[in-house]
């Protein structure tokens, strides 16, 4: 089938007006699952994190599972999970939740290693209780590198998402495939330009809503991705 | 003196198998007096400073402070009671400066109205200006951030203060500032304060008294800087203080300490006669002449008999000190300008001269008290 440039444009307009539905359906379903599983990795990752930290001899199992969970190809853990969880969005979730933890967790042990020794010895001078310690000395001063992880994940997990399309969740992916199952580009130049949209929105906006957080990080900001 | 800091038989063992880290060490600090611990690295001194807001738990011993023993507080309590400062200084990067010397307060639930006062208050007292105050401390330099640390360190106004080398990171010119001013700062508030410091000449300036440890968390001597000066206890205080133990002791002292000196100097009124009586007396060519108790020159033997002293034509002095120099200026002003006696001069009048030979013999050991 060799369709002629004139009956099969790149960008059909007419498409973008009447799906228009459909689009922002899977637009909203995309943001959804991202934003989702990037929480419950917060979450999971703040867990392992504090055990990493608090017990020295579970940092490393710990950090090893989380990169032995990123190196499975993202389509295999897809379809592996279906017989137990069928189709529904927790089949897409789980695996995407998976991926953040390597850097969520790194991160997170980072930046709390980064705290300079005797700024905590200085707070523990003072009398500050642990917990005053930990929230108002500790987490602030991590904030930078948790940030920089938190965009990571967030723009992996945007990209990440389109592949959930093959167990029927993936948001803007379901367009990109429906694209190539009839060769009909227009969906899938839509779908690929709004995730990419997507990830660059959401990675502006954290580092927006992080430099609004954090003033005093404005010019010592660590490098994205920093490891322990 | 009240005590206001007592150690007893205090013991620190890291683990079972190296030796203690302080061995059972007895040391008291009285009401409004800086003591500074110092000796070698591993000698356990900060260690020491740590049992006292218990940063470390001592494994033995007592420590009371203001005469309670510090295990019976609560911790926190404990510790907002007593201002430490260290070397890194420890400030939080994320909290403004006035932030930072808020903490204390803070903690104690002070309101803002008072936390603000006592922030502007602080901020005078350690010579910090008032726009740094919502600076970050990243955009402040070393010896800026060393005076936050101290207010910080001030803000409850804490009877007892810590301070672990707190001057060890700053270059070795804003460092004499910050112990010139922590110097001033004492004089007016006569905190009882522990110096953490390895450097003698620091410990020499600032101390009361010097408590000089050894390694293995003993004190060897606690004394009086002069004294430690003057007697080393043992061997290994004399190698500490150094061959030039002598000329740290001439800082010590200042140039109004020592007996009255009236040299060859005459009033102007003097005749030749006497003028030559008191230049044989003293075995001077010079002579000095005040005019109304003010110094007024120098005058050579042989220009004596020329004129009247009144007309005399004199040279003017070129070593002049106050009484509140330091034996250790006086001795380098009569060097550097090539002669043997300095005049006292304090805001014109005649306070009497210095020489060497003088301030040898205030050092020496026959006359201990200056």
């Amino acid at each position: 089938m060799l369709p002629a440039q004139a009956t099969n444009p790149i960008l059909r307009w007419e498409y973008l007006v009447d799906e228009w539905d459909q689009i922002s359906e899977a637009l909203l379903q995309h943001l959804r699952l991202t934003v989702v599983s990037v929480l419950i990795g917060v979450a999971l990752a703040a867990v392992l994190g504090t055990a990493a930290l608090r017990f020295g001899w579970a940092a490393q199992p710990i950090t090893t599972v989380a990169a032995v969970i990123y190196t499975i190809p993202s389509v295999a853990l897809f379809g592996i999970l279906v017989p137990y969880t069928g189709l529904s969005m927790w089949t897409a979730v789980i695996p995407l939740v998976g991926y953040t933890l390597l850097v969520l967790v790194t991160n997170f042990v980072a930046g709390f290693r980064s705290v300079p020794t005797e700024v905590r010895d200085a707070a523990d001078g003072m009398g500050m209780t642990r917990v005053r310690r930990v929230l108002g000395v500790e987490l602030p001063i991590a904030a930078p590198y948790l940030v920089a992880g938190i965009r990571i994940a967030t723009v992996s997990t945007v990209g990440l998402v389109t592949v959930a399309a093959i167990i029927g969740q993936g948001g803007l992916g379901r367009l990109i495939l429906d694209g190539l199952r009839r060769s009909f580009w227009t969906p899938m130049v839509v779908g690929s330009v709004l995730s990419i949209l997507l990830a660059l929105v959401l990675d502006v906006a954290i580092q927006f809503v992080g430099a609004r957080l954090m003033p005093w990080a404005r010019r010592h900001a660590p490098r994205r991705g920093a490891t322990p | 003196m009240a005590t206001a800091i007592r150690l007893a038989g205090v013991t620190k063992r890291f683990d079972d198998r190296s030796p203690p880290a302080v061995d059972s060490l007895d040391l008291e600090v009285g009401e409004g007096e800086l003591v500074a611990l110092i000796g070698p690295s591993g000698c356990g001194k900060t260690t020491t400073l740590r049992m006292i807001n218990r940063l470390v738990e001592p494994t033995a011993g007592r420590i009371e402070v203001a005469g309670v023993d510090v295990r019976s507080v609560p911790l926190t309590e404990l510790r907002r009671g007593i201002g430490y400062v260290i070397q890194q200084v420890g400030l939080f990067p994320h909290r403004t400066v006035a932030q930072n010397v808020a903490t204390v307060p803070r903690t104690l639930g002070w309101d803002r109205g008072r936390i603000a006062e006592r922030v502007a208050e602080l901020a005078s007292l350690v010579g910090l200006d008032p726009s740094l105050l919502d600076r970050y401390p990243d955009e402040l330099s070393g010896g800026q951030q060393q005076r936050v640390g101290v207010a910080r360190a001030l803000a409850a106004d804490p009877p007892v203060l810590l301070m672990d080398e707190p001057f060890g990171a700053v270059d070795p010119i804003v460092r004499a500032r910050l112990q010139d001013e922590l110097s001033d700062l004492q004089r007016r508030l006569h905190k009882t304060i522990v110096l953490v410091t390895h450097d003698l000449d620091e410990a020499i300036r600032l101390a009361d008294r010097i408590a000089l440890m050894n390694v293995g968390g003993v004190i060897e001597q606690h004394a009086t800087p002069d004294e430690l000066l003057r007697s080393p206890a043992n061997e290994f205080v004399e190698e500490f203080v150094g061959e030039d133990r002598g000329m740290k002791r001439l800082r010590l002292h200042t140039v109004g300490e020592l007996p009255f000196l009236q040299g060859p100097v005459v009033d102007e009124s003097a005749d030749a006669e006497e003028a030559e009586r008191v230049l044989d007396r003293h075995g001077s060519d010079w002579l000095g002449v005040t005019r109304d108790g003010v110094f007024a020159g120098w005058l050579p033997r042989a220009r004596l008999a020329e004129r009247p002293l009144r007309d005399a034509r004199l040279e003017l002095p070129a070593a002049q000190v106050t009484s509140s120099s330091t034996l250790h200026t006086a001795v380098e002003v009569i060097m550097a300008s090539n002669t043997s006696v300095a005049i006292i001069d304090d805001g014109g009048r005649f306070g009497g001269v210095v020489t060497l030979e003088h301030v040898r013999e205030a050092l020496a050991p026959a006359a201990t008290e200056v």
